[in-house]
């Protein structure tokens, strides 16, 4: 059933599991069928082949222009946002041990929303929007470091942290609304857009900003990634194997936290990722964290991807957030998990 | 021979003293049962010497070093701990619950080495998982579960092995078969074996050494038959009760009384 290959030579050894392997190939398959379709459709739709040759330089340049700087950004964007959020959510859920943690949980999203919306109020006219990034960077980072310090009390536990992390959310989100209640129309407008979380009029800079992130967090993770299915275990068995415990939850919370900051701060809040995607991709591989979170980082960029197509797409000549359709598709298969959980 | 001593231990949550100034030997090679009322400290003891629960005062002594100087890594290869009740990752399978017990062996580049799988394969024998391998942890019976965890820290390979109260919530086959495979390990691998146990009378039978914790200390200590008196019961328990041999295994038997008190 578990069939699984070795890899030793000399001072390394890794045991490969075969059946995620191959449906991490899969996952990376169907993620180039759904970059194609990206690319092709739209309001100018172009054919696969054409697509093929504008990627190699060829190819007529308004259309290589519409590809290019116009599609191809914003759908990296898209992924590298899905991608970031699905393993952040994985992290989390692990560390609390609680399938049904998000990002959202620890005040992440409600952090970054608050300071997205209170500077999109009060410092947007002085800054432009460039800082908007930034703020909500800050505003994650700095609920989830409220989140963590109140949780403490000689070490953290996850219950604590969830419950805190639910209290500090709610306050946050109540700080938001009053903050949209009592600004202009404008600004209401283009925070509702942040909110509901959206590529739209993505460029390569933003793509290399964010790129540049992840690449930094990426080698960490792995770094952690063989600590934390051990560190689920009881806290008593996971220190009596040998885990440092607390020094590895931090260390886990700090890139859950830098990972879906990053990926708010250029996407908006586009719940209900960091939420399924995990458990898109613990069912897919059950076991191995490593394995799961690059199949969580597929099914997240491929989630984002897909509802920003659909947002580009199915409404024509309307350009919809991809964050709708995250919630169109998400909010079935949310219902179906806790139905399940339940039972 | 001593595996592991206390000098002088004073172990507290907050303010309230659970273990005051205890000097403690446990015998090497043998298993060894803390018995006591409910919440006298013996967990708490146990706690302290598998270094989950930093003493107020006083040191742990584990083969001829402070506990609390070694590295965790260290530690973890001399002794395994099983708590009571854990609950397994999610979805985990039998032989990757079992694996986990490798972790204080390995390192980034080092994740499967041959040792990993030999060491793995014998602790999966050796509690007769070999068929369950497979299987996940959340499906198997309580009994199996117990076997999984055990194999879990056989796996760690270590010389001493610390249980809190490992026949919990186990009807009395399994407490039979749990502590049964228990003795095994501690006569045939030569395991030094402590553990929390509250049946007295199954603690009795399978106790080389008998430890009861009581007004914060080591009240009394010894081989069953030596320390199992109407007196310690009474005081330790405040329960009154009748010991008689075992007419099979020779080992002390408590009849307790309750309000029904035979003439």
């Amino acid at each position: 059933m578990a069939e699984s290959s070795v890899l030793r030579w000399r001072g390394f050894s890794r045991r490969i599991e075969q059946q995620a392997g191959r449906r991490l190939a899969i996952a990376l398959l169907f993620s180039a069928v759904v970059v194609l379709l990206n690319l092709c459709l739209g309001k100018v739709a172009v054919s696969p082949w054409n697509v093929m040759r504008i990627l190699f330089g060829e190819g007529s340049a308004s259309l290589s222009f519409i590809v290019e700087q116009l599609r191809l950004p914003r759908l990296l964007l898209g992924a590298l946002i899905g991608g970031a959020l699905a393993v952040s959510g994985l992290i989390l859920q692990a560390v609390v041990r609680n399938p049904l943690a998000s990002p959202d949980l620890l005040g992440l999203t409600s952090g970054a929303s608050a300071a997205a919306v209170l500077y999109l109020s009060s410092f947007a006219t002085l800054w432009g929007m460039g800082g908007l990034s930034m703020a909500a960077m800050l505003g994650a980072g700095a609920a989830a470091l409220a989140v963590y310090g109140l949780a403490w009390k000689q070490g953290t536990s996850p219950l604590r942290l969830v419950l805190i992390g639910v209290g500090v959310s709610a306050m946050l989100a109540a700080a938001t609304t009053f903050m949209l209640v009592f600004s202009p129309l404008s600004t209401t407008l283009s925070a509702y857009v942040w909110l509901t979380g959206s590529v739209y009029g993505a460029g390569w800079p933003a793509v290399r900003a964010l790129a540049t992130l992840l690449a930094c967090l990426v080698p960490v993770l792995m770094l952690l990634s063989r600590h934390v299915v051990v560190q689920q275990l009881d806290e008593g068995l996971a220190r009596g194997v040998g885990v440092r415990v607390q020094w590895l939850r931090a260390a886990l919370l700090a890139v859950s936290v830098a990972l879906a900051g990053a990926a708010i701060a250029w996407g908006g809040a586009m719940a209900f990722v960091g939420l399924i995607a995990p458990h898109i991709a613990r069912q897919l591989i059950p076991v191995g964290f490593a394995a799961q979170a690059w199949m969580a980082a597929l099914v997240g960029a491929n989630l984002v991807m897909l509802a920003d197509l659909a947002g580009r797409t199915l409404f024509l000549p309307l350009d919809l957030p991809a964050g709708i359709f995250v919630a169109v598709f998400g909010t079935p298969y949310f219902l179906y998990l806790l139905i399940r959980q339940r039972q | 021979m001593t595996s592991i001593e206390s000098h002088n231990l004073t172990l507290a949550y907050q303010r309230q003293t659970i273990i005051e100034s205890l000097d403690l030997q446990v015998p090497r090679g043998k298993v060894s049962v803390l018995i006591g009322s409910n919440g006298c400290g013996k967990s708490t003891l146990l706690k302290s010497f598998a270094r989950l629960l930093k003493p107020q005062a006083g040191t742990v002594i584990l083969n001829g070093a402070d506990i609390q100087r070694k590295p965790t890594a260290a530690v973890a290869r001399e002794l395994a701990i099983l708590p009571q009740m854990p609950v397994p990752p999610e979805g985990i399978s039998v032989r990757q619950l079992v694996a986990l017990g490798r972790y204080p062996y390995q390192s980034w580049m080092q994740q499967w080495s041959a040792d990993d799988e030999t060491a793995v394969a014998r602790a999966l024998n050796r509690t007769s998982l070999d068929d369950l391998a497979d299987r996940p942890v959340d499906a198997l019976s309580g009994g199996q579960r117990q076997r999984a965890w055990i194999a879990m820290t056989l796996a760690q390979e270590t010389e001493l092995v610390l249980l809190d109260e490992p026949t919990t919530f186990l009807d009395l086959a399994h407490q039979i078969e749990v502590l049964d495979l228990l003795r095994e390990l501690n006569r045939e691998e030569g395991k030094t074996i402590i553990m929390v146990l509250h049946d007295l009378n199954l603690a009795c039978r399978y106790a080389d050494h008998m430890i009861a914790v009581h007004q914060r200390t080591a009240y009394a200590q010894g081989t069953p038959a030596d320390i199992l008196t109407e007196a310690l019961v009474k005081t330790v328990f405040d329960l009154d009760c009748r010991i008689i041999p075992d007419p099979f295994f020779h080992t002390p038997l408590c009849i307790p009384f309750g309000r029904d008190i035979p003439r």
